[in-house]
Parts: structure tokens; sequence; C-alpha cells
């Protein structure tokens, strides 16, 4: 079976953003980028679906800039077969994001497509649904594990109080969020696997963003908090303050 | 028209919280924007004898979907129903939870209609006619404002941060039965699982007792539930993810950046370095408080009040005392 994992090339977590001179991006200097967290758990999970039926390959799509290229080298050297890089702006429009990456998988025959739950930039937890729609696929979201068989795709998820299985028609698409397994680390043998591995580049259908960025800004400062006190003894001072200063209880 | 219309959620028969910030948020832009607010409610035969209560919130309208196939959510007719309804009337924005239902339901309207979706947002205003979104980014290191340049302007709202405002106002509640076919789903929930006797949800509670790693082992966890118990029903268990890899507590409890992003107004974080992973699923709660036996724990940078100590005699001194003032209330 064909799997395709949609990558976004996204800022390390550990990374501190700052915002640039225009006040509507942040400023890339310093900036370590990596695969979007989710992103390689629905790769991790794509690779181990390949490996159960000992069979089939797993193709990573990505839309971005050329710097692209390297984050997918990464995801090749995980274990992907193939990628392709549809270049142009990602803007913080993800139906803008979903238009590009629809107009690629409508022409796939790819039983499954995975995205991350959500990009670990703009957090905006859209783009897979709206491929789905855009493509005429089933979509589950928040998709922890899942198994394939004839025609369908069973999907364990998390839900407010509780989990569900869920059942979807093939082609799907899934969204992946954390779930037992880790990613796996790109081994040196897959590092030189990858280079020689295919990775197409083209240019990107252009769709128009419809969302403008007033600006970005800091997060709110907290306000300086305190040290109420060490150990036991402090509790009651802590109670007093929870209790009348922060009205929190 | 100026009109604003909020996709309410219900469940196990009754609407949620969530909902309710969300409708008294929409009839203030509305009034904004000169218009009012609507309410659409899907849910089973039925499901309209929940709905009047969303007039109180803001709702001049409220608009039931019945069908039994809607008792539970189904991403597909869910979608439909809310996208005919939206073409029907004429509305400048759609608002709706950004719960686990929104966050699935939100992205398909939006492809449906053909207009952007701002997710998640944290602040909402209406500057000079138009809806400007202001929601976190880069897990809450930076914050966005934005215009969507579309009608109707479609925003998910993060729970917990808006005010459900009461007034004894009353809505006028109509009920119709939508053109539902199961048998054209592309999906269906084979299974729904509950998780431990109905316990408040991490995502959802008002006040929430997380533990990490110095919490030095699973069977500690008596302690943090002690504590729980003591700030009553609202109360939940939170976790750090290095608690949920080592297999101590489900992956459902974990807060940050790979977990869940929550907004209590209290957050307790209990042997939690507060890892920036970790601040980026809770900053932005009302009241952080941390309990560390380490003075430099950055987690101390964030909270609002701390107590440097060991846990295990800071908390069930803690759970004493909360106890004794709930039982004197
Ligand atoms: C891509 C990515 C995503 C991540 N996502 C998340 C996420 O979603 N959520 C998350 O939490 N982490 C996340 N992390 C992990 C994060 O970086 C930290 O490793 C993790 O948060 C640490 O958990 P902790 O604070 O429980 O453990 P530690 O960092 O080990 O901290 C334990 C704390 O307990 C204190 N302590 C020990 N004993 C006692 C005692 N007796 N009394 C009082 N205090 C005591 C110590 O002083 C210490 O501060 C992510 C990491 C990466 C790379
Ligand atoms: N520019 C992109 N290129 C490839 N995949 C993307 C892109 N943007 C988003 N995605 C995918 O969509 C998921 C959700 O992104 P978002 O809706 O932006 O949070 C990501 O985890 C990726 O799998």
């Amino acid at each position: 079976m064909k799997q395709v994992v949609c990558l976004k090339r996204v800022p390390d977590t550990e990374t501190r953003i700052r915002i640039d001179g225009s006040g509507t991006s942040i400023d890339p200097s310093g900036v370590k980028y990596v695969i979007s967290p989710y992103d390689e758990y629905a790769l991790e999970l794509a690779l181990r679906t390949k490996e159960a039926a000992g069979e089939g390959t797993v193709e990573l799509l990505s839309f971005g800039d050329t710097t692209g290229q390297e984050t997918l080298r990464k995801g090749l050297a995980m274990g992907a077969d193939g990628a392709v890089l549809l270049t142009g702006e990602a803007t913080m429009d993800g139906l803008a994001t979903a238009k590009v990456l629809a107009a690629e998988l409508k022409g796939s025959d790819a039983p499954l497509v995975l995205f991350g739950v959500k990009a670990a930039d703009d957090d905006q937890q859209q783009v897979g649904p709206m491929v789905a729609v855009l493509t005429d696929r089933a979509c589950v979201t928040g998709v922890s594990s899942f198994e394939v068989s004839a025609g369908t795709v069973v999907c364990h998820r998390e839900v407010e109080g509780g989990s569900e299985v869920v059942e979807a028609v093939l082609p799907a698409v899934l969204t992946i969020t954390k779930g037992e397994h880790e990613p796996r680390l790109a081994s040196l043998k897959g590092i030189m696997a990858a280079k020689k591995k295919p990775l197409e580049e083209k240019p990107a259908e252009r769709v128009g963003s419809r969302i403008r960025v007033r600006g970005l800004s800091e997060p709110p400062a907290r306000p300086p908090g305190r040290i109420v006190g060490e150990g036991p003894d402090a509790v009651p001072e802590l109670v007093r303050l929870l209790r009348e200063e922060a009205k929190a209880i | 028209m100026p009109n604003v219309l909020v996709i309410a959620e219900t469940r196990d028969g009754k609407v949620t919280g969530a909902s309710r910030e969300v409708t008294s948020l929409a009839a203030g832009v509305a009034k904004s924007l000169g218009g009012h607010a609507e309410a659409l409610l899907l849910g089973d035969v039925g499901a309209s004898s929940e709905a009047g209560g969303l007039g109180r919130f803001g709702a001049a309208t409220i608009a039931v979907a019945e069908h039994e196939a809607l008792a539970s959510y189904q991403p597909e007719a869910y979608a439909q129903v809310v996208v005919s309804h939206v073409r029907a009337g004429d509305y400048s924005a759609v608002l709706l939870p950004a719960t686990t239902l929104g966050k699935d339901l939100a992205p398909r309207v939006a492809a449906l209609l053909d207009v952007p979706l701002a997710t998640d947002a944290t602040g909402l205003e209406v500057d000079g006619g138009t809806v400007v979104v202001e929601r976190p980014v880069y897990a809450g290191k930076a914050f966005a404002r934005l215009e969507i340049e579309a009608t109707p302007v479609l925003v998910s709202i993060r729970p917990n941060v808006f005010s459900a405002t009461e007034t004894d106002a009353e809505g006028a509640v109509s009920t119709f039965t939508p053109d539902v076919d199961p048998s054209t789903w592309k999906v269906k929930v084979l299974e729904r699982l509950q998780a431990t006797g109905g316990t408040t949800d991490v995502a959802e509670a008002s006040i929430i007792v997380s533990g990490g790693r110095g919490m030095k082992d699973p069977s500690n966890w008596n302690l943090l539930e002690g504590l729980r118990d003591a700030m009553g029903s609202g109360a939940a268990l939170g976790a750090s993810r290095a608690v949920v890899d080592a297999g101590w507590r489900p992956h459902s409890d974990q807060v940050g950046q790979t977990g869940k992003t929550v907004a209590p107004t209290l957050y307790i974080a209990i042997g939690i370095s507060g890892a920036i992973q970790h601040l980026a699923g809770m900053r932005t709660s009302k009241t952080i408080v941390a309990i560390n036996k380490d003075p430099s724990a950055p987690i101390f940078n964030v909270a609002d009040y701390g107590i440097v100590g060991d846990l295990f005699e800071v908390v069930p001194r803690l759970t004493e005392e909360i106890s004794a003032l709930k039982a004197g209330d």
C-alpha cells in the first residue's frame, strides 16, 4: 500500500521566538528548523504500517521554500522512499495550504494520507481535514494508532473524557497525534541512503492568502510571581493568597 | 447581515460550558456589528429541551437540528448540517468552541464553505467593523493578530478564556429535522470508551493538579488524587510528558506542546521543572502555583505563587488546609 505523509518544516520547539522588524513575522536568524513533531509521529506510524505489511511505499510531501529539502532529507533518512517539495510561500491561511497540497494529492491513488494533528508553528490544526474535504477522502483526526484492513482503516482517537474507535473507508486522511511509538532516529545508513532517494522539487500552485497578519506580539508577560515560602509551613499563607488575592479557590 | 452564528455543542444531552462562553462572546461581537447572536445546536430528537438555556447567555434565536443520527458527533453529517444552515442565513461571523469536536468540525466547514479559518482564538474584537482575531502561535511563544478577508469570518474559540455571562433574556427556540443519510458516511464510530469513572477531563477542568517526574513513582499519585478531590468537582489531574513517557500516566493527561493546551483558573505544578514544551500547554492559566524543591526550576518564572520544598511534605499539608477550608464554607 502506498502512503503519503505531509511534513512541515518548523522551528525547533526549544527555539526562542523573536519577532522581526516588520512586526508580522519571526526573525529566522539562529533558528534551528525541524520536522514538525506530530508529523514525525505520522511518519513513524506510516513506516511501521509499511514494515508490518512487508510491502508498500511511504512518500513525503511538503510545501514551502527550498530549505524544505533539508527537512525532507531527514524524513527520507528515517526511512521514507521518496519526497516531493512544492516550492512557494506557506502562510497562516491553512485553507490556502490545503489547496496547494490537495492539487498534488488529487492525482494520487494513495489509500492513506497522513498529517500531523497540528503544525508546531501556526498551531492551526486544520490542514488535514481541509485536504480530506478538497480531495473527497474520509477523514479521522487526532489518531494515536491505526490498523489497515481490506478497504478500511480502524483508528484509535482520544476525545474529552475517553477514547474512540473509529472506522473509515479508504482512501482516507488521518491526522496523527502522539501515541505509544516514539519517532525513530535516522541511522547513519539511513542518512547515506537518503542522499540517493528521489526528491522532486516543483513550483506549487499559486493560492493567495486570505488571512492577513496585522501583527505578532510577545505573550503578555505574567506579573512577577513570588516564592511564598519554604516547606509545608508556607502552605497556610499560600492558601490565604489563593483565596483572598487570586480568588482561585 | 451583521449577525453572528454560534455552533453550540452538547455532551450527554447538556449544552457545554464552552458553548455558553462562545455564545456570550458572540452576543458581544454581534452587538458591536449592529446585529444579534444566533445559535445552532445539533442533537438527538428532543435536544431542543436543553436549547433554551442558550438564550440566557445571549442567543436571540436558537435553531435546533434534531435527528437520531445526530445524537453523537458524526463529522460528515455535522459539517453538512452546519454548512446548509450557514448558507441559508447571512452571517458576518461563525464561531464555535475549540474543543475536540470543534477542532474536528471547523476545518471541514471551512473547506466546504471555501472560507479561511482561525482556530483556538484567545481574543476577538471588532475594530471599525472588522473582526480582529488574536490567537497563540509557536505554542504560545507569540500571539498573532489576524484579519480574515472573507465572509463569514470563521473562528474557533479556546475554552476557558472568555466568560459566560448569564442574563435573564430568553431566546426563541425553533426545531427542524435535517436531511441526514448515514449510508453516505465514510467514517463511523465503532466504540466509545469512557475514561476512569466520569472524572473531569484535564482540558476542561477549572483546577488542574499536575504531577511530574518529581513524584518519583506512579503509586504516589494518590497524593495528587487526594488534593484533586479536596479541590472539588471541577478539578482534574494533569501530567508532564516525562511521566507519560515513563508509562506512569495516560497520554490523555499530558499537558504541553505535544499534549493538551489548558487554561484553568488554577494550575498547580508539582514536581514539574517547567520545560518550555510544558509551559506551552499551561502558561495561559489564570493562576499558577509551583511546588518544587529546586528554587531555580524554570517553573517558578511563570508561577504566581511558589513553594520551595519537598512535595511529599507540602502536598499533604496543602490537601489538609484546602479540605479544612472547604469544610468551613
Ligand atoms: C518535541 C518535544 C515535545 C515535548 N512536549 C512536551 C509536552 O507536551 N509536555 C511536557 O510536559 N513536556 C514535553 N516535552 C518534554 C520536556 O522537554 C521535558 O522533558 C519534560 O516536560 C520534563 O518533565 P518533568 O518536569 O516532569 O521532569 P523533570 O524535568 O525531570 O523535572 C522534575 C522536577 O521535579 C522536581 N522534584 C524532584 N523531586 C522533588 C520533590 N521531592 N519535591 C519537589 N520537587 C521535586 C525537580 O526539582 C525537577 O524540577 C517535549 C519535548 C520535546 C523535545
Ligand atoms: N506547508 C506544509 N507542507 C506540508 N504539510 C503541511 C504544511 N502545512 C501543514 N501541513 C500538514 O498539516 C498538518 C497540520 O497543520 P496545521 O493545520 O497548520 O496545524 C501538519 O502537521 C502537516 O502534516
